[in-house]
């Protein structure tokens, strides 16, 4: 008995019994009725926020298989999402002026220009920073973030910018009175089948086991002939090939603008809840997080009338987690004995 | 690398420990407190402003050193307390009618007081998790900040009035009285922590960063120290915040204390170099002399060339970027190991080692 309720299976059920149950009361209770919060609101919002969550998992997903495998700390995954997008618009509303080029070209253009710019990130920037101090990586990653910024700023501008042709048809399905657009099926199907794939990726294939062993021990990898400097460097292209990803389905809900940089902070509550080096933990951290933002900006706001709480309510969230489970749900512990 | 001063023979203790150990060293400092203090006889342009921005910068930036560089706490939140104090000096003057002085010291305990809730999380978490942590408390109180029910303190969107400074009966408003007060402040607070580090709490900090196990095995009460730290640390940010609103022309804009300053003050003690007051000095007057040429620069770029004035202004916060990044690959021990380098080099000239 005393294992199960120290499971995680019991974890997540009393989790969700809770959730289901304070949501089942703030649809039923009468001041909640009075402000216009029903349960087709409340469902409407989880499924918004799972989509939306679906693509902070993404996010995650890179920044855990950094830390996973080069214990670096990236403050910049938000800066790779935007460039991302703003890559994607790029190429588009460059090239569509003269050739058509299709959507799936765009893609894979702006995802080889991802690769490029991870490499030249990990061997100009992180390289010579191993084995520095946890705060000087985190001071040099958040500069590279200053970095990228600036050069979306300087070519795009600050105005917010919308992809001409939409990657997804604009248009919306209605399941049992709820309003389902496409951008959110799309996208949420589109992030779960790359997390399921990486998931695989990471468990089968040769790459991902030596990923996996160079993050256990890279003295032990190296002697094992991996060449850690190369899983470094892949680890490095496949966060920003996914942050790409995320920042493309992001950008097509919302629109290309330097603010999405700023999801790359909401990826922190996201990977502590999960654990910072779980893949597994990346994604439903990334999707609570989505669910989580998107109650409390429809729910809570009305509620208690604190506008804006969407913005910290992540936040708030994280401080929590960390004061009650600090290495997340599925985190490797740092256990110490002296 | 550590050179003795050749011919300074110490015969006493209290010799020994004595605060500016030779002639040399009291001369130099001595003379740059009296340049401090007559600074303002030389009319050179806008030399008193932005000696008075140094100052603000130094304070702030040996408080952050305090905790993050000489306990080993990342704290990503300083903007917010800065924010924090201004607010709550603000507060104290307009609405209790103390005066400055006393305000001052109040908003560094108030600020102290909530840097010591968000160090509560250091009992469990360090490194990373730690700086994530305040980085949260940055975003919670940058939110606090903008709340209805605290209108009152911080103004909303309209900014908190900072009232004017009173002193014998007389309104202390020119730059020059307000840099004496700035200079003052931050004089007296790299004494105090200079000083800190040669007691036994300092000394506590300095080993719970090195290795807090063997800290706790000798006996030194980790969580005890590392609130202390979060608090002595925010009590300077506080002040820091207070000299902010002194030198903001009378309001203060809750939209100043984001994470951007946060990571700027950051950035200061990084390039200054970490668990060093004088480096926090170097870092404080880089970091402050630097963004503020860039922009003096561009905007006489941008005079000349306006077509490219957006373009110019969105690279300014890229070349800050560059120069951390540049910095913490060609010099991660930050100026303040230069420093002592290029003093070494005399010393031993011309047997380099």
């Amino acid at each position: 008995m005393k294992e199960f309720l120290r499971s995680r299976i019991f974890g997540w059920a009393a989790f969700a019994v809770i959730t289901i149950a304070v949501l089942a009361f703030l649809s039923l209770s009468e001041t909640a009725r009075s402000k216009g919060i029903s349960g087709t609101l409340i469902l409407q919002l989880f499924i918004s926020g799972i989509s939306f969550g679906s693509i902070y998992a993404l996010v995650a997903l890179g920044f855990a298989i950094i830390y996973k495998a080069t214990s670096v700390v990236n403050f910049a995954q938000g800066q790779f999402l935007m460039i991302g997008a703003y890559s994607c618009f790029g190429i588009l509303s460059n090239l569509t002026s003269t050739t058509s080029i299709p959507w799936v070209w765009a893609i894979i253009l702006s995802l080889v220009f991802a690769i490029v710019l991870a490499m030249v990130v990990e061997r100009l920037i992180l390289r010579p920073m191993i084995g520095e101090p946890i705060i000087s990586i985190i001071m040099a990653t958040i500069g590279l973030s200053y970095v990228l910024r600036s050069i979306a700023t300087a070519i795009w501008g600050t105005d917010p910018q919308y992809f001409s042709p939409k990657l997804f048809p604009d248009k919306t399905v209605s399941v049992a009175g709820l309003n389902l657009p496409y951008e959110y099926i799309w996208g949420f199907s589109l992030s779960i089948t790359l997390l399921c794939l990486f998931g695989l990726f990471f468990k089968y294939s040769k790459a991902g086991i030596a990923m996996r062993a160079t993050a256990f021990s890279n003295q032990v990898a190296l002697s094992m002939g991996i060449s850690v400097k190369n899983i470094f460097a892949l680890s490095w292209c496949i966060s920003a090939v996914v942050s790409f990803i995320g920042g493309i389905l992001l950008a097509n809900i919302t629109a290309v603008s330097v603010d999405l940089g700023y999801m790359g902070l909401k990826v922190f509550p996201a990977v502590i809840l999960g654990g910072l080096d779980s893949v597994l933990g990346a994604a439903i951290g990334g999707i609570v997080i989505g669910v989580l933002e998107n109650l409390s900006d429809g729910v809570v706001s009305k509620l208690f009338g604190l506008q804006g709480i969407k913005e910290v309510a992540p936040f708030v969230f994280l401080v929590i987690i960390l004061m009650i489970k600090p290495y997340g749900l599925f985190g490797t512990e740092e256990i110490e004995r002296v | 690398m550590s050179v003795n001063h050749c011919g300074d023979f110490k015969e006493t203790y209290a010799q020994d420990m004595r605060f500016l150990q030779t002639n040399f060293i009291r001369f130099w400092v001595y003379g740059l407190v009296l340049l401090l203090l007559f600074l303002p006889l030389f009319k050179f342009g806008q030399i008193i402003y932005y000696t008075s921005l140094v100052g603000v910068a130094v304070v702030g930036a040996v408080g952050l050193n305090i905790v993050t560089g000489f306990t080993g706490q990342i704290s990503l939140g300083q903007g917010a307390f800065l924010g924090v104090g201004a607010f709550s000096c603000a507060y104290f003057m307009r609405a209790w009618g103390v005066s400055f002085w006393l305000a001052m010291p109040m908003a560094g305990v108030t600020t102290a007081f909530v840097g010591m809730i968000f160090g509560i999380p250091s009992l469990r978490l360090k490194g990373l998790y730690l700086a994530i942590a305040t980085l949260a408390a940055q975003f919670i109180i940058e939110y606090a900040f903008l709340l209805p029910s605290l209108e009152k303190v911080t103004g909303g969107a309209y900014g908190a009035k900072f009232p004017p400074v009173m002193l014998f009966g007389n309104k202390v408003s020119s730059d020059v009285s307000i840099y004496y007060i700035i200079v003052i402040v931050a004089i007296l607070t790299v004494l105090y922590a200079s000083n800190l580090f040669r007691s036994r709490d300092g000394r506590a900090f300095v080993a719970v960063r090195d290795h807090y196990l063997s800290a706790e095995i000798m006996g030194i009460n980790l969580f005890k120290y590392r609130l202390l730290s979060f608090a002595i640390s925010s009590f300077f940010v506080g002040i820091a915040g207070c000299l902010m609103g002194l030198l903001s022309y009378g309001t203060v804009m809750a939209e100043e204390f984001t994470i951007k300053l946060s990571i700027e003050y950051l950035a200061m003690i990084i390039i200054g170099g970490m668990g060093s007051v004088i480096g926090s000095i170097f870092g404080a007057i880089f970091m402050t002399l630097f963004p503020l040429s860039l922009t003096l620069l561009s905007n006489a770029l941008a005079s000349s060339y306006p077509s490219v004035s957006a373009l110019i202004l969105s690279i300014n916060e890229g070349v800050f970027g560059l120069v951390v990044i540049l910095f913490l690959i060609f010099e991660p021990d930050g100026m303040a190991h230069r420093w002592r380098q290029i003093k070494a080099y005399w010393k031993l000239f011309p047997f380099s080692y």
